[in-house]
């Protein structure tokens, strides 16, 4: 018997209007969340990773158009009405964002915050909404909850603001958080924190989890799989383990190299990439990474690679680097 | 919201100088509504053994009389009474209907917003003494009709303010994130949007009061308004104008209420958007 998977996103492509016609930003995606596994997305900017999920939850922006299918819990979400993303939307399916500065309102205490996911999207009561926010506090492990819940956002820390932005999505159990770039604004001793908290929490509440970020190193530390996004195409879907250990893309290749080590050599210069990633309205036939890549051949600037291998493994390479 | 406003409050309360402008105003509030009473004379009697007599304590003419012998205490505080009813109650309508109009405006958007905002256009392109003018021959004088005309134009430079706010806070990751919650556009307008329009609409609206007053004392003096016998600062000081070097006290009492109405108005208003924003701490 197949289960419906948590979410099973289909041939996506995002285009933005442009003066000189769509400027495609993804392209023919598609990815497949089941259960509660946790899933990496890796890209450089521009590389479509945001854009996807964004698409996913209907908030692109009015210049651009998304086609294919995003299939969440079985219900297509792709061009559904507000009211029914709204069903969805921090409920079943609740989102973090990439900067806890800006994303809480500033003139409400995060109690009020909190308490207001509840009221909404569950009619609870205004005393068991702040009592369930403040649970929530303690599980992300706010030290002081029950004063937490009567600060301002701009009271908090960037880190504490995190956290809230977590306990917020994940007030009404959903099946599914995504954290789009969940520690990029913080610094990095608190980064570590808020992705263990991320990686304690998904096996606490048995959530699928897909988290996005340009950092291939962040991305391991709580990713069971993980897809690397070049261009706004997936180039390599794999275990996050066996990526780490023999990527076989190029690109993740390189990624893997510019990842610095604490246990390696110590370098004088970390190797960086060569080139710049091209802009989406540029993106020749054939393989977009061919430009930089050492392994290119005429073959690879001609032929656009498909997404092939194993059920738990593809790379989008002619020449895949060999083990 | 209850934590929100008290907090304010409490705000509010550590600012001595709006606290005192309050307390001031408030007591020209409730003068202008009891104090007739403790007075002998009324605002609409002729004293004429008293014809433009200066202030004194003579016959209880305490802020002297008029040229016609009217108290001035009385009939100041009986303007006062109109103008600020006047003020608050226009100042009231352009808050209701020029929150809601721009922020609908500014957050939906598109055409929404081009349709809602070419109608503030036209609206205030209507030549406002002729549309005075119209209205007060189709219905009649009277202070009713004051509140409609000046209520009915004063919201548009509202709404033209709030829909600019809410184009800024429309873009801030707060929205996103509340829809991204899954709450509905009109939840977001009230709870997300609204609230943060509070500093400028504030001291927009302490603007707007006086403006009013003044307004409604220069439609008064064409005729349009408030007519004798009775009263409103407007026409008080347009009386004390005339007489203003024989009996400069029939300016200069409704003259300095006015201003100290309207420098109460200012100061408070400046202390409440400072209350209001939660950040300034």
């Amino acid at each position: 018997m197949t289960t419906t998977p948590t979410l099973q996103i289909d041939n996506l492509s995002v285009n933005f209007a442009g003066r000189q016609g769509p400027i495609p930003a993804v392209r023919e995606v598609s990815l497949r969340v089941a259960g509660a596994e946790s899933i990496g997305v890796v890209g450089e900017s521009g590389s479509g990773k945001t854009q996807l999920f964004m698409a996913a939850m209907g908030l692109l922006a009015g210049n651009a158009t998304a086609s294919g299918s995003v299939r969440f819990e079985g219900q297509e979400l792709l061009g559904a009405s507000a009211p029914v993303l709204n069903r969805f939307r921090g409920s079943r399916l609740s989102m973090v964002f990439q900067d806890p500065m800006t994303s809480l309102t500033p003139h409400l205490r995060i109690g009020a915050q909190l308490a207001e996911v509840l009221l909404h999207h569950r009619d609870a009561t205004r005393t068991a909404a702040w009592s369930a926010a403040r649970d929530m506090l303690r599980r992300v492990r706010i030290a002081d909850p029950a004063h937490c819940l009567q600060q301002y956002p701009h009271q908090l820390s960037g880190g504490m603001r995190q956290r809230v932005m977590i306990a917020m999505s994940l007030l009404c159990n959903p099946a599914l958080v995504i954290a789009d770039e969940p520690t990029t604004a913080l610094d990095v001793t608190v980064q570590v924190q808020i992705l263990d908290l991320l990686r304690s929490l998904r096996s606490e509440f048995g959530m699928a989890l897909i988290l996005v970020s340009h950092d291939l190193t962040v991305v391991a530390r709580v990713a069971d799989r993980i897809l690397v996004m070049y261009a706004g195409r997936v180039v390599e879907a794999s275990p996050a383990a066996e990526l780490w250990r023999a990527p076989q893309h190029h690109y993740s290749a390189e990624l893997l190299k510019c990842a610095p080590s604490l246990s390696g050599p110590l370098l004088a210069r970390l190797p960086t990439l060569a080139g710049q990633a091209p802009r989406p309205e540029e993106v020749a036939a054939g393989c977009a990474f061919a430009p930089r890549c050492a392994a290119a051949t005429e073959k690879c600037r001609r032929e656009l690679p498909e997404l092939r291998g194993s059920a738990t493994r593809q790379v989008a390479c002619h020449y895949p680097v060999s083990p | 919201m209850s934590g929100f406003w008290q907090d304010a409050t409490e705000r509010l309360r550590a600012n001595p100088t709006a606290v005192a402008a309050l307390l001031l105003m408030s007591l020209v509030m409730l003068l202008s509504i009891v104090g007739p009473w403790f007075s002998p004379n009324s605002a609409e009697a002729l004293d004429w053994t008293q014809v433009a007599s200066s202030p004194g304590l003579q016959h209880a003419h305490w802020f002297g009389t008029d040229r016609l012998g009217r108290d001035l205490f009385v009939r100041t505080l009986a303007g006062t009474r109109v103008s600020l009813a006047i003020g608050l109650v226009a100042t009231l309508v352009s808050l209701v209907v020029g929150i809601s109009y721009g922020a609908i405006a500014g957050y939906v958007g598109g055409r929404t917003d081009h349709l809602m905002m070419r109608l503030i256009e036209i609206l205030s392109g209507l030549p406002l003494i002729f549309f005075v003018i119209f209205l007060t021959v189709i219905f009649g004088r009277g202070p009713a009709l004051l509140f409609f005309t000046i209520g009915a134009i004063g919201w548009l430079t509202m709404a033209r303010i709030v829909r600019g706010q809410t184009l800024s806070i429309r873009q801030r990751e707060f929205i996103e994130a509340a829809i991204a919650s899954g709450a509905g556009t009109p939840r977001i307008i009230v709870k997300h949007v609204i609230p943060n329009l509070i500093g400028p609409v504030i001291v927009y609206a302490t603007l707007t009061v006086p403006q009013i007053i003044l307004f409604e004392s220069f439609l008064s003096f064409l005729g349009l308004g408030i007519q004798e016998p009775r009263a409103s600062l407007g026409t008080l000081i347009a009386a004390g104008a005339g007489e203003m070097e024989a009996a400069p006290w029939i300016l200069l009492v409704p003259g300095g209420v006015l201003a100290a109405l309207l420098l109460c108005l200012n100061i408070f208003g400046d202390g409440l958007r400072d209350a209001l924003d939660v950040k300034e701490r």
